[in-house]
């Protein structure tokens, strides 16, 4: 048997502006996996966020629309509405999903738009120099909790948004995975494909959330990152299937 | 609703939002508020009937982002609000305008600051005619002074937004929004360019290379490059698209500048200056920005005195002072709902002679 390890055709030829051990590269990879496997590659529109990830179209080789921060759902919900056929995707980062956004993501969900929504959560603000995100875990230390995240010092909680979205009647689909380990990574995968097939079956939102390392705001070795998310971050953030309609 | 030609009797909120339909607006966003709610349910009966896209959005600023995601797929997108939502726009509105994106924005102008009243206002004018967001950008800003006058410049604005590649702003003020008068619609708007095809749109990269919408230019040079090509744009815009008219202005002395309902408050102070043997006449922006700098300094060689007036603090007003520097302007300027009646004008230009 000769098998390759080559990269999939919805994904460019680049050299990547992440950090070494971000998840984000390997997230961009499953989705254009995603999207060449079920031949979508000329009929996709993808939603870029504004986050770590806002060049996300440097990197797939199909349609994208740049997203203003958290405002990813109302434009993919623009497209979409204007071309059904197309297939449309957002991609965003707890911030500008769960805080900036919050408001636009509640409520594209709950009109049940047919669209899938990647949700990228590492637990801070990447892009802005680590501060604390809606996701950030109680003790974490971030640019902005530098004693920890603490509830009380009015700092609130790590909010659980695709439990709350499975809750709405619009959303068919919830579900959260990592990419700490090839075994969740090929889980994630199968997730994004549910959540891609979903749309071609006019089943409204589907969400896949994905816990993503962020080694340089968590100052920790890559290695040391993943096994963070997998000893701490599913603590609060159970992985699994949260609702499949 | 009826096609042939025949005046129909309806708001200037009705006639705007009817006219984005016969303009082929494919999508609708909005948010309720006063006064433009004649608008959006005009809109949801509408483009239902039509087959099209209406959205009642979560807020202004989800309305917006919409309008960028329904216009960068190629479909004419409109969304209008009254000031406090416009305000909410404006980040939106600064990324159409950088990403080049064709949208058409309608503003009914109501008191401010801050949530101020549902009265008529034209406080916007700064806002407008500035940019309004953030960066370096212009909009073109059309203002009309009748509702069926609004039709026209709905269709026009459409056309302008696809040939330019950029959002278009429709300026009316409460009066106007409210007003019910006869509209005749015209069959097409007046714009005779050619527009383009739209070969940047979001349709799927299909036997060519992926099209993206952005106004995010990262590259050292590259937001500097892409901004001169916008300057380019923004002159081109200048040049070609000022429009105004004017009423008994040929033989004016004494020449009033009023846009939207406060030129037709204005007309009738006119004709009763003339009724008094003054030679007054009027000079009416039909566009805010680009202002019609040109039109009104033909006009203004031969006027003694120049009189402003608004519903506002004096926001035109330096447009006028830029266009005729050394003029002597007076102002008159009501606010906060104020609606200066046609005898209040006469007495102001009285005052002055
Ligand atoms: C209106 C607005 N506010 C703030 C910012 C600055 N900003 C850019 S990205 C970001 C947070 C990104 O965090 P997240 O969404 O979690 O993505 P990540 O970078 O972690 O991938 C912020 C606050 C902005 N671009 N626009
Ligand atoms: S800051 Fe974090 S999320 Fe952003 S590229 Fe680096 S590792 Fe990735």
């Amino acid at each position: 048997m000769n098998r390759k390890f080559v990269k999939p055709p919805s994904l460019r030829d680049a050299v990547t502006h992440y950090c070494s051990g971000c998840g984000h590269g390997i997230l961009h990879r499953l989705v254009a996996e995603t999207i060449d496997e079920l031949e979508l590659r000329e009929k996709t529109i993808g939603v870029a966020p504004v986050g770590c990830a806002v060049i996300a179209y440097d990197y797939w080789d199909f349609d994208v629309c740049e997203a203003a921060h958290g405002r990813a759902l109302a434009v993919a919900t623009g497209i979409k509405r204007c071309r059904p056929e197309s297939v449309v995707f957002t991609y965003q980062g707890d911030g500008d999903l769960v805080s900036i956004g919050m408001a636009e993501t509640f409520h594209t969900a709950n009109r049940g738009e047919n669209l899938t929504c990647i949700f990228v959560n590492n637990a801070c603000y990447g892009m802005t120099g680590g501060q604390m995100a809606p996701t950030t875990l109680i003790g974490q230390m971030t640019a902005t909790t530098p004693q920890g995240r603490s509830p009380k010092a009015g700092e609130g909680w790590p909010i659980k948004f695709s439990e709350i979205l499975a809750s709405l009647e619009g959303v068919n689909f919830a579900a959260r995975a990592a990419v700490s380990s090839p075994k969740e990574i090929i889980k994630a995968r199968s997730y994004i494909k549910k959540a891609f097939s979903n749309q071609l079956e006019n089943k409204g939102f589907s969400i896949v959330e994905v816990l993503s390392p962020c080694p340089t705001v968590w100052q920790k070795k890559p290695y040391e990152a993943m096994k963070w998310i997998d000893e701490e971050m599913v603590k609060t953030f159970p992985l699994g299937v949260i609702k499949d309609k | 609703m009826k096609t042939k030609k025949e005046k129909l009797l309806m708001s200037g909120n009705e006639a705007m939002a009817e006219a984005a339909i016969r303009a082929g607006c494919h999508f609708y966003a909005g948010y309720p508020i006063t006064p433009q709610n004649e608008i959006p349910t005009h809109m949801a009966k509408r483009m239902k009937e039509e087959s099209r896209v209406f959205i009642q959005a979560e807020s202004e600023l989800s309305a917006i982002n919409m309008v960028f995601g329904a216009a960068a797929t190629g479909s004419r997108a409109l969304t209008s609000s009254s000031s406090p939502g416009i305000s909410l726009k404006q980040e939106g509105i600064s990324y159409i305008a950088g990403a080049q994106l064709p949208a058409v924005i309608i503003n009914v102008m109501r008191g401010g600051p801050g949530l101020g009243n549902i009265g008529s206002s034209q406080s916007d004018y700064f806002q407008s005619t500035r940019g309004g967001g953030h960066g370096d950008y212009f909009t073109p800003v059309l203002a009309p002074w009748s509702a069926e006058e609004g039709a026209s410049l709905v269709m026009l604005a459409f056309d302008l937004a696809d040939y330019y590649r950029t959002p278009v702003l429709i300026l009316a003020d409460a009066i106007i929004g409210q007003m019910m008068e006869g509209v005749d619609f015209p069959s097409k708007s007046e714009f005779k360019k050619k527009l383009p095809p739209k070969k940047w749109a979001l349709t799927g990269a299909k036997g060519r290379p992926a099209n993206i919408a952005k106004s995010f230019f990262l590259k050292e040079g590259a937001l500097e490059i892409h901004n001169e090509k916008l300057r380019e744009k923004w002159g081109k815009i200048k040049q070609n698209e000022q429009r105004s008219s004017t009423y008994k202005a040929e033989d004016a002395k004494y020449l009033i500048i009023a846009y939207g309902s406060q030129a037709r408050i204005a007309c009738e102070a006119v004709d009763r200056l003339r009724g008094e043997n003054l030679k007054a006449g009027l000079f009416r922006p039909i566009s805010l920005w680009p202002y019609p700098a040109a039109g009104l300094q033909k006009i203004a060689k031969n006027i003694k005195k120049i009189f402003v007036v608004e519903q506002s603090l004096g926001q035109m007003l330096d447009d006028v002072k830029l266009a005729l520097p050394g003029k002597e302007i007076k102002f008159l300027g009501r606010t906060g709902g104020g609606i200066p009646s046609s005898s209040e004008i006469v007495k102001f230009v009285k005052k002055a002679l």
